[in-house]
């Protein structure tokens, strides 16, 4: 036992799972017990829908259990640590069986999430000893000179994954090439979209993969200065950044002549955003850092030219830094042969929403949609019928079932309506309506919304209440013709990404499900059974047998019947809560 | 979903004077005084001790550093983390992220708004609770989900949220 390892998930999503409190208890087992095994703490390594996980490494090899709680967390101890017998049934991954959740690892190709899940987040030795800091070191120790690092970076193909899918490589030498005494390295780690979460599990899984692809741009464009703007709401992320910034600074990645390469200076700070999405937008976010409203500017001049505090800046995402390293490790030409002609190497995802497994994939780009839901995910949740996926959350847009077999690259996603985006996938089924959907999104960008400029600020509102108007049964004629005219105009009239993107949730949904509005409007029904308003609740007197429950529950008296006879709705009272079909043990209420 | 909040300066009228130790202030202002970009950070600082922005910090902000009240004002409004109200004692954000919003979030809501006879946006008479729905909170394979304190409860029924909200109240209520 004394080699053995015991190693709990502590992501956010594990936390939130509970993987403290198994952290603890095994802490208090082998105390109480004096176990001799080691007991550390990794982040995510994907699988969301196991939380909370716990790895034991021994001399037998690796062993991954799943959805451990206290006791179960007793149970592995016990019988794998003392008595050397793993416990099967809680398994999910193991070098020595297959698991049905294997599956989830098959096709997947890690860069940039290489060290999520395998080491301590919080020691920057255990970065190191899985070639941490190499690329830093190699391109110190072999002279690389700033060009050869930016044309690797241009031969990888690498393109920014926050959603812009931009050339890197490009944007690195646009920077290069401006003349100033000083200049700013940025990662932007406001990540806003809702459904996303990879930033979050690369920044708490491996914050130095991200530290060391900024410490390179920073070598190859020549600054002097760095900014992580991290969302507030990522305290843990926030956390485990600082604590990487103080060990990279110990061991001289940070500070003066920086692994040895004489006059390249560089510190880096976290700056926590304050809650507003457009700050996802680099000049927003460049504005916010100056303290300023985060309001977007005009470009040019880009950011490359002036940016932060006037000066040249480069700006990119948490998942293209983590890339970076990797490329100058292992070769452009290594990174360029996964994925397509023109999306090259791979992508993450978050996979959510109606999916069997849920959690954090990384594929090569190119996969299809069909074979990231079903072979990687599982399928849909409880046998229900596949009805779209979400991509490119807010500015993004819902891909139907019969696009499924499109494969995920920049251009091919592109040409459904949808976009890239930063990488979250939300997966629909049945039950969900499209028209509330569509709603969803746009509530979002509307109270999102600067307000510079004036379609963005009153046309996103106005399509709000047209679409509310529809989800509530007071849908009219024109109403759709209303919706695409405002959506080409605000797309046609925004300064920025929000707002010439806010109609996309929209766009999508007309073009894909336009049948959906037209039962909202005309029929003033909700096929998708999701709009409260637009539903019919009826008792079926074949399975009612008078047992009152209803009828008690009903908060407007909208149900009567005597005891042992069959009950019956007032269609004009009834405020269709559902409560009667909740409480109803016997299937007697219909909705339609 | 970013919380609605009300025209603060309307809102500052209302309330009765709150009156704050401003002495508190002072080492959070020597910190960031002479830093460029030191708006949001101050005001993040001074909301971290108050759990709200008092009118008073802003007009000893603006003393000691020469930062415009108006420009204060414009960001402490522009950012959703911004209060200027005080509230409760514990935070619950409900998140309504896509995710979250596929997997009923809004039924979480009701339940707590129910439980604690609270809407979104207020706080318990008692001064403990105060409930607000935030934009994504990134534990999306857990959804729904909510977070108090620092700490994300994932896999929510309305249930459970109102029990965690129950056993969090017994804490808070037994003497240490």
């Amino acid at each position: 036992m004394e080699h053995s390892k015991v190693i709990v998930g502590l992501g956010s999503c594990g936390i939130a799972a509970g993987g403290n409190k198994v952290y603890q208890k095994i802490q208090s087992l082998k105390d109480s017990d004096n176990l001799g095994f080691v007991l550390e703490k990794t982040s995510c390594i994907g699988m969301c829908y196991r939380e909370p996980l716990v790895e034991v490494v021994d001399d037998m090899g690796s062993w991954l259990y799943g959805d451990v709680d206290e006791k179960r967390a007793i149970e592995i101890i016990s019988q794998h640590l003392v008595n050397k017998s793993p416990v099967k049934e809680y398994l999910v991954k193991s070098d020595l069986f297959e698991t049905p959740d294997d599956q989830f690892f098959k096709g997947q190709v890690k860069i940039a999430l290489r060290d999520c899940g395998y080491i301590n987040p919080e020691s920057i030795e255990e970065y190191e000893a899985r070639n941490g800091y190499q690329a830093l070191k190699k391109i110190a120790g072999e002279k690389v000179t700033q060009e050869s690092v930016i044309q690797s970076i241009l031969d990888s193909g690498l393109r920014g994954r926050g959603g812009g899918g931009f050339s890197t490589g490009l944007k690195w030498r646009f920077a290069r090439n401006s003349q100033s005494d000083s200049k700013y390295v940025i990662c932007n780690a406001d990540e806003g979209d809702p459904g996303a979460f990879m930033d979050r599990s690369l920044l708490e899984g491996d914050p130095h993969a991200v530290i060391e692809g900024m410490i390179i741009c920073a070598y190859a464009i020549g600054a002097n200065g760095g900014v992580i703007y991290c969302r507030a709401e990522y305290p843990l992320a926030i956390h485990r950044l600082n604590i990487a910034l103080d060990q990279a600074r110990k061991k001289g990645y940070l500070g003066q002549d920086i692994a040895g390469i004489s006059g390249f200076n560089l510190d880096i700070s976290v700056k926590e955003g304050a809650g507003a999405f457009v700050c996802g937008e680099e000049t927003a976010l460049m504005a916010s850092i100056e303290g300023k409203r985060g309001m977007p500017a005009k470009r040019p001049p880009f950011p490359a030219v002036r940016g932060l505090w006037g000066k040249p800046t480069n700006i990119n995402n948490v998942e293209t830094y983590a890339n970076v390293p990797w490329i100058i490790s292992n070769g452009a030409e290594k990174y360029a042969s996964y994925g397509t002609e023109k999306s090259k190497g791979t992508k993450v995802f978050a996979l959510t929403g109606k999916i069997v497994r849920g959690g954090l994939v990384e594929v090569p780009m190119g996969m299809t949609i069909r074979d990231i839901i079903y072979k990687l995910g599982g399928g849909i949740k409880d046998n229900k019928r596949f009805k779209a996926v979400q991509l490119g959350g807010p500015s993004g847009g819902c891909i139907p079932e019969h696009l499924i077999d499109t494969p995920i690259d920049y251009d091919s996603v592109t040409a459904t309506g949808a976009i890239m985006g930063s990488g979250g996938m939300v997966v629909m089924d049945e039950t969900t309506c499209m028209v509330d959907m569509a709603r969803f999104f746009l509530d979002f960008t509307q109270k999102e919304s600067c307000g510079k400029c004036t379609f963005c600020r009153i046309g996103t509102k106005r399509m709000l209440e047209i679409l509310t108007r529809i989800c509530e049964g007071n849908g009219q004629e024109g109403d759709i013709e209303s919706l695409e005219e405002l959506a080409y105009q605000i797309k046609d009239s925004s300064l920025c990404g929000l707002g010439q993107t806010a109609p996309n949730p929209v766009l999508t949904t007309l073009r894909y499900f336009r049948d959906e509005y037209e039962a909202h409007i005309r029929d003033k029904k909700c096929p998708a059974r999701n709009c409260k308003q637009l539903l019919t609740y009826e008792i079926i007197p074949e399975n009612c047998n008078g047992c009152t429950v209803c009828a008690k529950n009903c908060s407007v008296d909208a149900i009567s019947g005597n005891r042992k006879e069959v009950h019956t709705i007032d269609q004009s009272r009834c405020i269709k809560c559902g409560i009667c079909y909740t409480k109803c043990k016997f299937e007697a209420i219909l909705v339609y | 979903m970013r919380v609605q909040r009300n025209i603060a300066s309307a809102a500052l009228a209302d309330e009765p004077d709150i009156s704050v130790d401003l002495s508190l202030l002072l080492p959070i202002l020597h910190k960031y005084k002479t830093k460029k970009g030191n708006m949001i950070p101050l005001l993040q600082g001074t909301q971290n001790l108050y759990g709200f922005i008092p009118e008073a910090a802003f007009h000893l902000i603006s003393e000691h550093t020469g930062l415009n009240i108006s420009d204060m004002y414009g960001v402490a409004t522009f950012y959703a983390q911004f209060r200027l109200k005080p509230v409760g004692k514990i935070i619950i954000k409900v998140c309504h992220g896509t995710a979250c919003h596929v997997q009923n979030a809004n039924m979480i809501s009701d339940a707590i708004e129910e439980s604690l006879g609270i809407k979104d946006g207020e706080t318990t008479s008692d001064g403990l609770f105060t409930l607000e729905s935030v934009a994504c909170l990134g534990c999306c394979s857990l959804a729904p989900v909510m977070m108090i304190g620092d700490e994300s409860y994932g896999k929510l029924t309305g249930k459970s949220a109102v029990q965690i909200l129950k056993e969090i109240k017994i804490k808070w209520n037994t003497p240490k």
